[in-house]
């Protein structure tokens, strides 16, 4: 499953209960306010490190760089743009929009 | 155009495939419509004999919880509602355990029959639906 | 792949139509199908004939008037949802029709996945 989260980890506990119900096998993309998780150095971004020994994480790159967040994106998150949302929508048997 | 279908003529397409089709509810009633209006796609969905789960987790328990009264705030009251979706044989309601508990919540304190399950059960419900509704 | 779309937002206040917008491109450049884009919730008022946003912003009703007449896309808008809401044949913008929550069902039926674009 791909699991997509939209909303920032400060205004809402979407990205909270994503990761709680990420299974092994899936993937976690980050667009719109959600890429705020993927910021280095924050208390989200440290549930992103542990997620991502096993989950492959990404976030939506136009998203990153609209809201200025270019240099503060975690290592190991993979940045993509629409075209890769869509090829990772292809690739997962389902999507679930965390709102 | 039927009523019963919401618009749709059953077509060769349609008819005989079944998918799993769960909606998942994370927001409170009343503050926001998305509880009702996805309720109306609940009802609609059971007119095409899907396979239909409805998850309510975070706040979205709050959504089936007894003794609503609307009358102060001047808006439907649509709790009933849920009741009836075991007339459409909608039966499949999944409570996220840490969800209603956080909130101080039974089951005695819920206005329908459901299943209450831990996150992980929760997580393989989800992997096993075709299709993943959010509203 | 042939894409089933959700948009449960309207124009601009939140991102939901942009991205779906966006996403419904890429996949369309990528040779996929896109079955139904269907609007729900405040959703519908992506179809209002009536916007009138300023001129050097994105405006997000032509816009999906333009990738439909493009790639002969089917707009959906709620009609339970639209009525609500005030939106009509009357207001209703070209390449938008206004049908049954039936068609975002079959949409889950017929799409080979569903995206939901939402808050």
């Amino acid at each position: 499953m791909l699991h997509t989260v939209n909303k920032s980890p400060f205004e809402r506990n979407s990205f909270d209960t994503c990761l709680a119900h990420v299974k092994k096998g899936s993937a976690i993309l980050l667009i719109e306010d959600g890429v705020y998780a993927a910021m280095k150095g924050t208390a989200p971004a440290k549930k992103l490190e542990q997620m991502m020994k096993t989950i492959p994480v990404y976030v939506l790159q136009p998203d990153v760089e609209a809201r200025g967040m270019q240099s503060r994106v975690l290592d190991g998150v993979k940045m993509v743009d629409y075209g890769g949302f869509v090829d990772l929508a292809a690739e997962y048997p389902t999507v679930q929009s965390w709102l | 155009m039927t009523e019963s279908t919401g618009g749709i003529d059953m077509d060769e397409e349609t008819s005989g495939v079944v998918k799993k089709f769960l909606y998942v509810n994370r927001k409170a009633p009343y503050g926001t419509i998305y509880a009702l209006e996805s309720l109306e796609v609940v009802l609609i969905a059971a007119a095409f004999d899907q396979d239909v789960s409805l998850a309510f987790i975070d706040d979205g328990v709050y959504q089936i919880v007894k003794g609503q009264a609307t009358k102060g705030i001047d808006v439907k009251n649509f709790s009933p509602t849920y009741r009836a979706l075991e007339g459409y044989d909608i039966e499949k309601l999944y409570v996220a355990k840490e969800s209603m508990e956080a909130r101080g919540l039974t089951q005695a304190d819920l206005l329908v029959e459901v299943k209450v399950i831990s996150a992980a059960e929760m997580s393989d419900l989800m992997e096993s639906q075709d299709v993943v509704m959010s509203f | 792949m042939k894409f089933g779309i959700l948009v449960n937002e309207g124009p601009y206040t939140h991102q939901a139509s942009d991205t779906a917008y966006q996403f419904v491109k890429a996949a369309l450049e990528k040779g996929h199908k896109i079955h139904r884009v269907f609007f729900y919730h405040d959703g519908v008022n992506n179809s209002t004939r009536l916007t009138e946003p300023p001129q050097d912003d994105r405006n997000i009703v032509q816009r999906w008037q333009k990738l439909a007449a493009d790639h002969k896309l089917d707009l959906v808008v709620c009609v339970a949802a639209a009525l609500r809401r005030g939106i009509k044949d009357e207001n209703l913008a070209e390449g938008f029709r206004i049908s049954g929550l039936g068609q975002l069902v079959e949409s889950g039926i017929q799409a080979d996945r569903l995206v939901t674009f939402g808050d």
